[in-house]
């Protein structure tokens, strides 16, 4: 039986400093806590529970960029009241968004975690010097061959062997990008240049060199074997995706996680299920993603070719049938009959005319924009102009970005996003955890995705674990954090059983 | 108590506009591109070449 699909999304922001020193580890860090000075009690995500491979993202000491003499330094690492993370990572405000129970919950605290970052930049004006700005944009590459990521994550049987979770998923990474790509001007592909694709269909494909492995930063590969569950680890597995680009529009944030997940779950149902499979899948990625008229072919492993667009096709019927002999229940109901919707309803409309989904896949938004731009101004393909009108795309200023100003449709409503920016979603243990830093912050020692220490005044510290994801609901524990009035009651309370 | 029910509520409402919301449509949007491109016009960035150039982000992940 397929697990219910827990998941949630990382997002790495790039960071930009005008008017003053651009160090952008510092001006992370002064974004963050310009945020949770101005907005909440400090809590302090635990580094020392996480393995030695995180414990690697704690700012390098041998870091070439120089620290602001100007400007304390902190290491940073919050968790909010939302039960998201905000934290530096490497050189950028990294904003992990609380485990959700739905695609749609996952869209919701997303767009939280944008409006978060917009909040930071007002607290964070205030502390820059006069004629200094922080820029921040939603993208996943400067256009010379730096990336960064926009991570997935989903929860996985154990019992379903890591080969089928490949092949659940291989072929998806590398067409996915059809309705999920976010647009790049230009190419960042090794050993090409940069003006020999003029635009592409996704900020990443040029930066995976393998299929499988374990690495995210350098020979990244379209499979990510990370095996860091954050969870019973007996029962789960967190499969971590970096084969994506951030996306602006919300129906492509929406398909993008809830297709994967469909996939997933179909495989959990029937691991002996024929998955689409491609000959050479980093060669594919690009071949796609630098071919927005969508002819393209690819080689499939039996030796045929085929485009992007009928592979997709193919694991839509997949996901069609798993959610017809299923319900759909482990990804949500109503969650996946909306996704096969917007599914069927993009492929045909990539097929007929892709303008006609302008208004919810972000890399034919941007080419349009792009375009017009060019035909109007009659500038060169490639030209700086239409560089800067990709990266303003992804503008989180809200009088510059041009996302928000081409059309694109929504799928949650503003009051929705508010009150995620505050408020922990309620179907996963992200409730405990958002609820505990809001009601008790000031005794929380740390706390971690599957932990949260407490300092109840008396020793020894009390560490609450939270191994599955799906307990620690509103359901399960709302009562008695609404009936401890302080971290003391609480833990008392945790101790008796919950009936 | 109460405030769930409010909150369930809220929820389904805003489900249907959503269903309403993304039924494809020959996109306004198209409709209005000279009206976008006077704006881009107004508001992107000065200097595009310089502006461009120097953004420049380390690798991250």
């Amino acid at each position: 039986m397929a697990v219910p699909k827990v998941c949630g999304l990382e997002t790495e922001y790039g960071i930009l400093v005008r008017g003053a020193d651009n160090n952008p580890v510092t001006a992370s860090a002064l974004l963050i806590n310009a945020y949770t000075g101005a907005a909440q009690e400090q809590v302090a995500f635990d580094l020392i529970a996480e393995d030695p491979q995180r414990d690697a993202r704690s700012p390098d000491p041998l870091d070439p960029y120089e620290f602001d003499p100007e400007l304390e330094y902190t290491p940073v690492n919050a968790v909010l009241t939302n039960g998201a993370r905000y934290y530096v990572d490497h050189a950028h405000p990294e904003m992990s968004t609380p485990e959700v129970r739905t695609p749609r919950e996952a869209v919701i605290w997303d767009r939280a975690g944008e409006e978060i970052i917009r909040q930071s930049m007002t607290a964070a004006q205030r502390l820059v010097p006069d004629g200094a700005e922080i820029l921040i944009h939603k993208n996943n590459s400067d256009g010379k061959g730096n990336s960064y990521g926009c991570h997935e994550n989903y929860l996985v049987d154990r019992g379903l062997p890591f080969g089928k979770v490949i092949s659940a998923v291989m072929a998806h990474f590398v067409t996915r990008q059809v309705f999920a790509g976010a647009g790049k001007v230009g190419c960042e592909l090794p050993g090409m240049a940069s003006d020999s694709v003029s635009f592409q269909i996704s900020q990443r494909a040029d930066f995976f060199e393998e299929e499988v492995g374990l690495e995210t930063t350098v020979r990244r590969p379209i499979v990510n074997t990370r095996d860091e569950p954050h969870c019973d680890p007996a029962k789960y597995r967190r499969l971590h995706v970096i084969a994506g680009d951030a996306n602006m529009s919300e129906v492509a944030t929406f398909l993008k996680v809830a297709s994967t997940a469909m996939l997933l779950a179909a495989a959990e149902d029937d691991p002996m299920m024929e998955m689409p499979a491609l000959a050479n899948p980093v060669r594919a990625i690009t071949q796609v993603s630098h071919d927005p008229t969508l002819t393209a072919v690819v080689s499939t492993y039996e030796g045929t070719t085929v485009r992007a667009i009928e592979v997709q096709w193919q694991l839509f019927e997949i996901a069609r049938l798993w959610v017809e002999r299923t319900g759909g229940e482990a990804v949500g109901e109503e969650d996946c009959n909306l996704a096969l919707r917007q599914w069927e309803q993009i492929l045909s409309g990539l097929e007929s005319d892709p303008l006609t989904v302008a208004d919810r896949v972000d890399w034919v938004a941007k080419q349009r924009l792009i375009n017009a731009y060019a035909d109007r101004h009659n500038v060169v393909a490639g030209s700086a102009s239409l560089r800067a009108i990709d990266l303003q795309y992804h503008d989180m200023r809200p009088s510059k970005g041009l996302a928000s100003r081409c059309g694109l449709v929504t799928l949650v409503d503003g009051n929705e996003v508010q009150q995620a920016t505050t408020h922990p979603p309620t179907s996963t243990r992200a409730y405990f955890r958002g609820r505990c830093v809001e009601r008790y912050g000031h005794d929380i020692i740390a706390a971690n995705w599957d932990s949260m220490v407490f300092d109840i005044g008396v020793d020894p510290l009390r560490r609450v674990p939270m191994d599955d994801p799906l307990r620690g609901t509103a359901e399960l524990v709302a009562n008695v954090i609404d009936n401890s009035a302080t971290a003391v009651d609480l833990v008392a309370a945790l101790a008796e059983p919950i009936g | 108590m109460p405030d769930r029910i409010q909150r369930k509520k809220t929820e389904r409402q805003s489900e249907e506009v959503a269903e309403a919301e993304v039924t494809p449509t020959e996109s306004a949007a198209i409709d209005d591109i000279d009206d976008l491109l006077d704006e881009i016009d107004e508001i992107l960035e000065e200097n595009a070449e310089e502006f461009v150039r120097s953004y420049v982000q380390k690798g991250g992940e």
